[in-house]
């Protein structure tokens, strides 16, 4: 039987608020435990929440970038439940009233597809702490420096059909978070989380399958893996006889499997109700217009923008343009040399290949957008052949200097001098009389083998149409 | 002079015919010698009482001093106080010592008031009596063998035995009023959200209101004025403006118009209180006002409501004593689960386990709807009856409850009649207002309480309803000892 996939995601997006959701703490990452929790992150007796308004204007922010209803009367919730690391018993959160309702977005599929996917719902919420089990000898420790971080919780429709689908959503939402600077977006600090709900059904049918949901899984490769995993056990429960559970499970990275949670981890009852600490947070239409003034150009646009403006094929735009940081790289690079297209060569080309090589953000790349502009200038302007260019950047990388200096300590400047080309080509072509006979004989091809030669005397030096131009002139003589 | 009103200390302090070290040494003495069998504070702060009043009295010299600086007053033990043990009359809290001041406390302090300690209460303000307090019950000054009401039990019988000149408290279903009633005291509640609750440990967050016992409405007047008031780490304060609750005090009753609730005064009423609150009305009438009968419909199911919603946020605001960060953590616990349960079946008393499981039944899956929300219903239906009564009326006055003080150890079998207790103010918490007790006669020489219910905010017009009654009377004069 073809089977179908049906995937929804729930993605925690840790908001870039200085202070936490209901406590004036700081929420900067990495400081001693316990040194970022004030007597309300610990749930001291009497303490109450007040709302960090930057939070519900990001909150806000995000809703209008993904069109999205915003509830213009939201309700904080409490969410009962015990652990260490939930200092109040309750976790605050939003349940029938959130401040995002319901939106969309659209993904971009690597063979240029397009689809859109539903967002059901996005909703404010805290973070709770750490549980510490290495080094405590059979206890475990507590970190409250995350505890009452503010967290959106951002619900998809069951929309996504594919691993990769779901993948791409994520990316989209990752890029959409940046654009908008309500998150650093950084997995591998937690600050983007996701659980996928994942069912499978008989291709063709409308009903849903029973779901599991994959907790926690913190990285893109993980998610498309997770699922794929997922999806497989899945199958071969049900083409076995079996059922599917709806359970909680756990994606192990090392074995590539997911694995079931002890069914006492989730069988809880949250018995939530309202926040009765807080009021309901009640906006109206001046803020949020106020917040839509503060949204940036954001990725589909920009994507749009760079085809038009710049001449780009949709795929280059599209990736230049996934990444905020990128995108302003290229624009950099295009604007200072006014070549968007090698621009955008040279961005997704080499520069992008070192930094994978090197594993470095584009914010900490060695060359600067203007420095790589200076290379491809030279190109431009036939100073350096396309060739030279990769040694000129090598050379870059290392720390040589800008591109002229490049150029002129390392003699790499293209000879344009006629009289020089021509001595070579003469040369070329006196000491090849079989491949000139081969030409003459009508096949042409031949040429490539003389620019290789010529190229090769000039080492590299000189410039490939003009050599191109002139052997053909003479050897039609 | 200890037995004078809070308002008489503050003149004569202003008038330098006393010292705020004089008259603390005074209460002092009086709790050394009567606290021991009252039971009505569970911690004494003496060095710190004795340096404030210091401190008050160098204020005074230098010319600085406020209409509070120096008077001694007593905070009910669930408002925390930096330094010192807040114990919210619970074996769970028996070892916390907050970091921190209530808000409350805070502007107490900073006015210039003089703390004397923390007093009695029922676990966690559970009760109806201050039988649940994990320091034992207190007793009644007008009668050592009966309760003083509850929870603010403490603060009622420090108040009513002359222990300091007033006392802070807290109402979530009529922990102000009742014991109010049964001390013989003047106790207002005043509408939710206008006092701060920072500090103030939690029972039932839409209900917990801070007010005031003291011996008279114009004293309550002065201590208003400190606490009342916006507060930006309480969201739920309000932030509509107060008044000095002191500058209507003697504005003229003429043209009042009261509401008598029928509910109130139908079956489970004595006679005995039907009378002395109805003469107490006819008081009122001699003072210009008018009378007449109102209903509040929705009343009998306030009681309901109320033991709804008030455990199922207490099962929430409680859920943090788990033996993790601060509070009671039981010996030797085995693993996580053993810690909270053992932690909490020894932490804390019958009464509060009790309500911690109402509540949480209450909110559980497949029962929210039938009770939770249901409660709400009511809530805004009593919530409603209230303002069509106050169109026709300015207060509604009535008993704060259906008899005077009972023994000690008397209702202790059936907890429900025991909720019954607050049958006439717990209507009041679930609308939000404002109510005040104040004393309105004797039965068998046990003081009867008038409860005086006003419109959102219209604290200034209750205290001067309760201050005119108390210039036309003297049973707010009446202490235990006459």
């Amino acid at each position: 039987m073809e089977w179908e996939t049906v995937i929804g995601l729930e993605v925690h997006v840790q908001l870039s608020t200085a202070s936490k959701l209901f406590s004036g703490t700081s929420t900067e990452f990495g400081a001693e435990p316990n040194t970022q929790a004030n007597i309300y992150d610990l749930a001291m007796p009497g303490t109450l929440p007040v709302l960090n308004s930057e939070a519900l204007k990001m909150a806000v922010k995000f809703g209008l970038a993904i069109d999205a209803e915003i509830g213009k009367t939201s309700v904080f919730d409490r969410k009962n439940y015990f652990y260490p690391d939930l200092p109040k018993g309750y976790q605050t959160s939003q349940l029938d009233f959130p401040t995002v309702g319901k939106g969309s977005l659209v993904i971009n599929m690597e063979d240029g597809t397009q689809k859109t996917i539903g967002v059901t719902r996005a909703h404010m919420e805290e973070d709770a702490g750490k549980s510490l089990h290495e080094d405590f000898h059979g206890k475990s420790g507590i970190d409250l420096n995350r505890a009452g971080t503010p967290l959106l919780e951002i619900v998809s429709e069951p929309d996504l059909r594919s691993a990769k689908e779901a993948v791409a959503y994520l990316k989209k939402l990752h890029s959409i978070v940046c654009y908008l600077g309500i998150s650093d977006g950084d997995m591998s600090q937690g600050s983007m989380r996701c659980d996928a709900n994942v069912s499978i059904r008989p291709k063709g049918s409308t009903e849903l399958g029973m779901r599991t949901e994959i907790k926690n899984i913190n990285s893109f490769r993980f998610v498309e893996k997770a699922i794929n995993i997922e999806v497989e056990r899945q199958i071969d429960l049900i083409e076995d006889g079996g059922t599917v559970t709806q359970e909680t499970r756990l994606y192990d990275s090392e074995k590539n499997e997911t694995r079931s949670m002890r069914s006492k981890e989730v069988a809880n009852d949250y018995r939530y109700f309202p926040e009765p600490d807080l009021l309901p947070v009640v906006i109206d239409d001046s803020f949020i217009e106020a917040v839509r003034k503060t949204l940036p150009e954001l990725p589909d646009a920009k994507r749009q923008r760079f085809q038009e403006q710049y001449g780009l094929s949709e795929y280059d735009a599209m990736v230049l343009s996934a990444d905020l940081d990128t995108a302003n790289y290229f624009e950099e690079v295009a604007a200072a040399c006014d070549d968007a297209k090698l621009s955008a060569n040279w961005v997704m080309g080499d520069l992008q290949a070192y930094l994978n090589k090197e594993e470095l953000p584009i914010t900490q790349s060695m060359i600067s957008a203007e420095a790589l502009a200076g290379i491809i200038s030279r190109i431009k302007d036939n100073t350096i052949s396309s060739k030279i260019a990769k040694t000129v950047f090598e050379s870059m990388l290392a720390g040589e200097g800008d591109a002229d200096s490049i150029i002129e300590s390392k003699g790499l400047k293209q000879v344009t001098d006629t009289g020089a080309i021509e001595t070579m080509v003469d040369e070329v072509i006196a000491n090849n009389p079989t491949q000139v006979q081969q030409y003459k004989d009508g096949k042409e091809q031949v040429i490539g083998f003389f620019v290789g030669q010529v190229m090769k005397a000039s080492q590299g030096k000189a410039n490939p149409g003009q050599v191109n131009q002139m052997l053909k002139e003479k050897l039609s003589q | 002079m200890i037995d004078s009103t809070l308002a008489e200390i503050s003149r004569a302090l202003e008038n330098r015919d006393i010292s705020s070290v004089e008259i603390t040494k005074a209460y002092l003495d009086r709790i050394a010698q009567e606290n021991a069998d009252l039971n009505a504070f569970i911690t004494v702060t003496e060095d710190l009482a004795m340096a404030q009043a210091e401190a008050a009295d160098k204020k005074r010299s230098e010319g600085s001093a406020g209409a509070f600086t120096g008077i001694p007053i007593a905070h009910k033990d669930l408002f925390c106080t930096n330094g010192i043990r807040t114990s919210c009359g619970s074996k769970m809290l028996d070892n916390f010592i907050a970091p921190y001041n209530a808000t409350v406390v805070e502007r107490f302090n900073n006015a210039g008031a003089v703390t004397l300690g923390k007093t009695n209460m029922d676990e966690f303000a559970m009760g109806s009596s201050n039988e649940t307090s994990f320091y034992g019950p207190v007793k009644n000054p007008w009668d050592r063998s009966l309760v003083p009401g509850g929870s603010s039990g403490g603060s009622a019988a420090a108040v009513a035995a002359r222990l300091c000149a007033g006392a802070t408290a807290t109402d979530t279903g009529g922990s102000i009023r009742q014991p109010a009633s049964f001390s013989g005291i003047t106790g207002i509640k005043p509408t939710y959200g206008r006092v701060s609750r920072w500090g103030m440990v939690a029972f039932a967050s839409s209900l917990d209101q801070a007010g005031t016992m003291t011996q008279s409405a114009e004293d309550a007047a002065l201590m208003l004025n400190v606490m009342a008031g916006m507060d930006e780490k309480d969201s739920t304060c309000s932030t509509i403006d107060t008044e000095d609750y002191t500058a209507s005090l003697d504005k003229p009753l003429e043209g009042l118009r009261i509401g008598l609730p029928v509910e109130h005064f139908s079956e489970g009423l004595s006679a005995d209180m039907e009378e002395c609150i109805r003469d107490a009305v006819g008081e009122y009438e001699k003072l210009g006002a008018t009378v007449k009968d109102i209903q509040l419909p929705n009343s009998h199911l306030s009681v309901s409501a109320y033991y709804v919603i008030a455990p199922a946020e207490a099962s929430a605001n409680l859920s943090r004593y788990d033996g993790v960060r601060y509070g009671y953590r039981c010996d030797n616990p085995v693993d996580l689960e053993d810690m909270y349960k053992r932690t909490r079946s020894e932490g804390f008393g019958t009464e509060v386990k009790r309500r911690i499981m109402v509540g949480t039944y209450a909110l559980s899956a497949g029962y929210y709807d039938a009770y939770y929300r249901k409660a709400q219903k009511i809530r805004r239906l009593i919530k409603n009856d209230f303002q069509s009564a106050f169109e026709e009326v300015d207060v509604i006055m009535g008993p704060t409850s259906p008899h005077t003080a009972f023994a000690i150890g008397s209702q202790n079998d059936d907890p429900v009649t025991m909720y019954l207790e607050d049958i006439y103010t717990i209507a009041v918490n679930l609308a939000g207002l404002p109510g005040i007790s104040i004393p309105a006669g004797f039965i068998n020489n046990l003081p009867v309480g008038l409860q005086i219910v006003g419109k959102d905010f219209a604290e200034a017009q209750l205290l001067n309803v309760a201050h005119k009654f108390q210039q036309a009377t003297d049973w707010h004069k009446k202490a235990p000892q006459d």
